[in-house]
């Protein structure tokens, strides 16, 4: 299993996602250079999070059209795994790879904390290795552009399709998202970003290890095809 | 040749920028102002304007969320 991280200008959550994903058992993690037409031959693709760009325009507007993110946009058509976190999440809108927008934070600050994630759904290859029984996941957030938003009909169509796996906990949305979403998948449910940071949640050190098993689950489905 | 393309969230959209900058009028002696709306505008030269639709679509705006309109042209 290999994992490949994609590293922007900007970029600053690249070596957290991708020792994240080297302590997946047997798991193998290189950075991709966005100035390259090549993904190294990765099994899955994520998309850290950071500042590609500096952000300008729009948060993930002109990463969406880095050299490596054509790459990537071919490899999430034939099928291949992706994630990205936060920044990550705005480019692969952006690319239309995912629907929907991220919005600034209704409270206009910037926003750095632990928060619960309900788990709608755990049969996916982003959420398999949700131990039986847990429901919800503890994964820091910090971002300003977090709030989800897309039109109210194609949200009851991602519902219906079962696209949005992870929510913020009752009463605890920091950003005004719509219907408390915090991740969601494409239609085919081979592309997933969320705001949330996985990466900064795999070491009891830090309070939490419940990221590490979006890392696991995307191994599991990798291995399983 | 000179082109401004104005570029606003969505009605609709919650606009924070919008409010916030509201917010802070009472306070400085102004009054009676309501839906403040904050967006962008981005001046470009253009040798065929033409082009300036796709542009603002696939870059400058992003449509799901933002209106675009071009201003001017000169």
């Amino acid at each position: 299993m290999k994992f490949g991280v994609v590293r922007f200008p900007g970029t600053c959550d690249d070596f957290d996602a991708r020792d994240a994903a080297l302590r997946v058992d047997g798991a193998q993690a290189v950075l991709l250079w966005h100035g390259d037409h090549s993904l190294q031959d990765v099994d899955a693709v994520i998309v850290p999070g950071g500042f590609s760009y500096g952000d300008y325009l729009r948060v993930g507007a002109i990463a969406r059209f880095a050299p490596v993110m054509s790459e990537v946009i071919e490899f999430a058509r034939q099928g291949g795994t992706v994630l990205g976190i936060c920044n990550g999440f705005q480019i692969l809108c952006e690319a239309g790879l995912l629907p929907g927008a991220l919005l600034p934070n209704t409270g206009r600050r910037f926003i750095f904390r632990q928060v619960d994630l309900d788990v709608v759904r755990a049969d996916t290859r982003f959420t398999s290795a949700v131990p039986a029984g847990q429901t919800s996941l503890s994964i820091p957030i910090k971002h300003t552009t977090g709030r989800y938003y897309a039109p109210e009909d194609q949200l009851d169509a991602m519902e219906a399709n079962g696209q949005v796996l992870l929510r913020y906990a009752p009463g605890q949305n920091p950003n005004g998202s719509l219907r408390d979403i915090a991740g969601v998948t494409n239609e085919a449910g081979n592309v997933f970003g969320l705001m949330p940071h996985p990466e900064h949640a795999v070491d009891p050190l830090t309070g939490s290890v419940d990221g590490l098993t979006l890392f696991t689950s995307m191994a599991q489905a990798v291995a399983n095809v | 040749m000179k082109a401004r393309v104005l570029i606003r969230p969505k009605a609709g959209i919650l606009d924070p920028q919008g409010v916030a900058v509201e917010q802070a009028l009472p306070a400085l002696g102004f009054s009676g102002i309501s839906e403040v709306r904050v967006g962008r505008m981005v001046e470009l030269e253009i040798e065929d304007e033409s082009q300036l639709d796709a542009l603002c679509q696939k870059l400058l705006a992003n449509t799901l969320i933002e209106d675009y309109e071009v201003v001017s042209v000169s």
